[in-house]
């Protein structure tokens, strides 16, 4: 049977969504993966929360410029073109809806469009930095996931369980087996792993899968 | 008209017990180094000031800076969006052992709070945490469909900022990604106090290209080549002296 994605391919299979030119905000961790998956031709302008617009890849080792690291306090480097702003200025850019696609990680997200993301309960430190914000704002706002735990439970739910991070924010999910609109507070599926079953599939989701139309093959090259 | 001060000991010697103070800086980048060094050598000194509540991004790494501060037990609270790093453990133990307060702020929410501060808006609404856990108890209110929450004002008695240079009007720029939340909290101080890579004569910036106008800055001090967190941390150091 067909593997499902590697976190990698799945990043990659997120980036072939975003259009030349698009204002494109990546959440740290897993999203920011999607940066180097981008079509040849196409060029996005990355944002990070922390005040640049149009930063490029990592520096090699030993020229980091720890003024120039982005939300996820890592090295980038300046692009022709490359701004930089005040924080209010930044989430300006986010919650006043100027970003194309948002794209973050998830504990759950349930058929409503909820999120959980940022906590999983009361025990340790509880930190939020931009989550909350950047589910506001961005016209899609996209999630990259597994689409089980490590314990083996759907990430795809009916209804959270962990604290929420937004209400009816996300419009898709990019899992390791299958493309999932949100629409109508329903899971609408779009493309899933060529020889998974249909039952299959639904039986590792939480919540019912719909199919108002043709299901595509997702599918990534080795990256 | 001079806001240059003489040392950053003059820069630090107004901040008493129980004040509010707001670092500038995400992460290392914009961090003020120096002038936390200061404030904690102050304190190993004198004891004071003590009970201060912070507002920064993060919680310090490390035990440089922001965390130092935590470390020798200067902070009563601190209002932050992300208190995680690399190296947590000083705010992590303190928080966990119940010494350290925590007010958790959106990050977005926690920026528009400090510049409404500065631009004397007591309390706006946004979209952020609706329906989630940190907009428990908050007003909430339905604009054209969309419900938004209630958030106030952040003001501070201090601010310690980083900018690169500073002219002796107070006029700001800022290196890189640095800036951050500088800006915003220079003008959400009463007294807002920056150190400089340079200070430079009134003229010495292109008035196109001043980020910061000196109205919102009392002090500027000069530190000709200020310290990174992050190359602090990488060389294993600690404030004051080696890491335990």
């Amino acid at each position: 049977m067909t593997s499902p994605l590697t976190t990698n391919q799945i990043a990659w299979r997120a980036a072939q969504d975003i259009e030349d030119g698009a204002y494109v905000n990546l959440g740290i961790g897993l999203p920011v993966r999607v940066a180097q998956f981008q079509p040849p031709g196409r060029e996005a302008i990355f944002h990070s929360e922390n005040g640049i617009l149009g930063f490029g890849a990592a520096p090699a080792p030993g020229d980091e410029d720890w003024d120039l690291i982005n939300a996820s306090k890592k090295s980038v480097t300046l692009k022709p073109g490359t701004a930089f702003f005040d924080h209010a200025d930044s989430f300006a850019m986010v919650r006043g809806g100027h970003l194309d696609v948002a794209i973050l990680g998830a504990y759950q997200v349930a058929e409503n469009g909820d999120l959980a993301n940022w906590s999983t309960g009361p025990r340790g430190v509880p930190a939020v930095g931009g989550a909350m914000d950047l589910v506001h704002g961005a016209r899609r706002v996209a999630v990259i996931t597994d689409h089980l735990t490590r314990k083996g439970e759907p990430k795809l739910v009916h209804r959270c369980t962990f604290p929420l991070t937004g209400l009816g924010c996300i419009n898709r999910v990019y899992t390791s087996h299958a493309v999932v609109d949100i629409e109508d507070g329903r899971f609408v599926l779009r493309e899933k792993l060529a020889d998974l079953s249909l039952e299959a599939l639904q039986a590792i989701t939480g919540a019912r899968l719909h199919i108002p139309g043709p299901v595509g093959e997702l599918t990534a090259p080795e990256v | 008209m001079d806001k240059s001060l003489p040392d950053l000991a003059a820069a630090v010697a107004g901040i008493e017990d129980g004040m509010s103070v707001m670092i500038g800086g995400f992460g290392g980048s914009g961090a003020p180094i120096e002038l936390i060094h200061a404030l904690i050598g102050r304190f190993l000194a004198t004891g004071h000031p003590r009970d201060l509540t912070v507002v920064n991004n993060n919680s310090g790494n490390g035990h440089v800076g922001l965390a130092a501060m935590i470390e020798h037990g200067m902070v009563a609270k601190l209002i932050c969006s992300f208190p995680r790093s690399a190296d947590p453990v000083v705010f992590t133990e303190q928080y966990l052992a119940g010494r350290i307060a925590l007010e958790l702020v959106p990050q977005g929410t926690l920026a528009e709070r400090i510049r409404a501060g500065g631009a004397g808006i007591p309390a706006f609404y946004t979209p952020t945490s609706y329906g989630t856990d940190l907009a428990a108890g908050k007003p909430v209110a339905e604009f054209e469909g969309r419900h938004y929450v209630q958030e106030r004002w952040l003001k501070a008695d201090y601010a310690l900022v980083k900018a690169e240079t500073g002219d002796r009007l107070g006029n700001l720029t800022y290196r890189m990604a640095a800036r951050n939340f500088g800006p915003l909290m220079c003008m959400a101080a009463r007294k807002a106090i920056v150190q400089v890579a340079r200070i430079v004569d009134p003229g010495g910036i292109d008035p196109e290209a001043v980020v910061t106008p000196g109205i919102f800055v009392q002090g500027v001090v000069e530190v000709a080549d200020p310290a990174q967190e992050e190359a602090l941390n990488r060389a294993g150091a600690a404030y004051p002296g080696a890491a335990a």
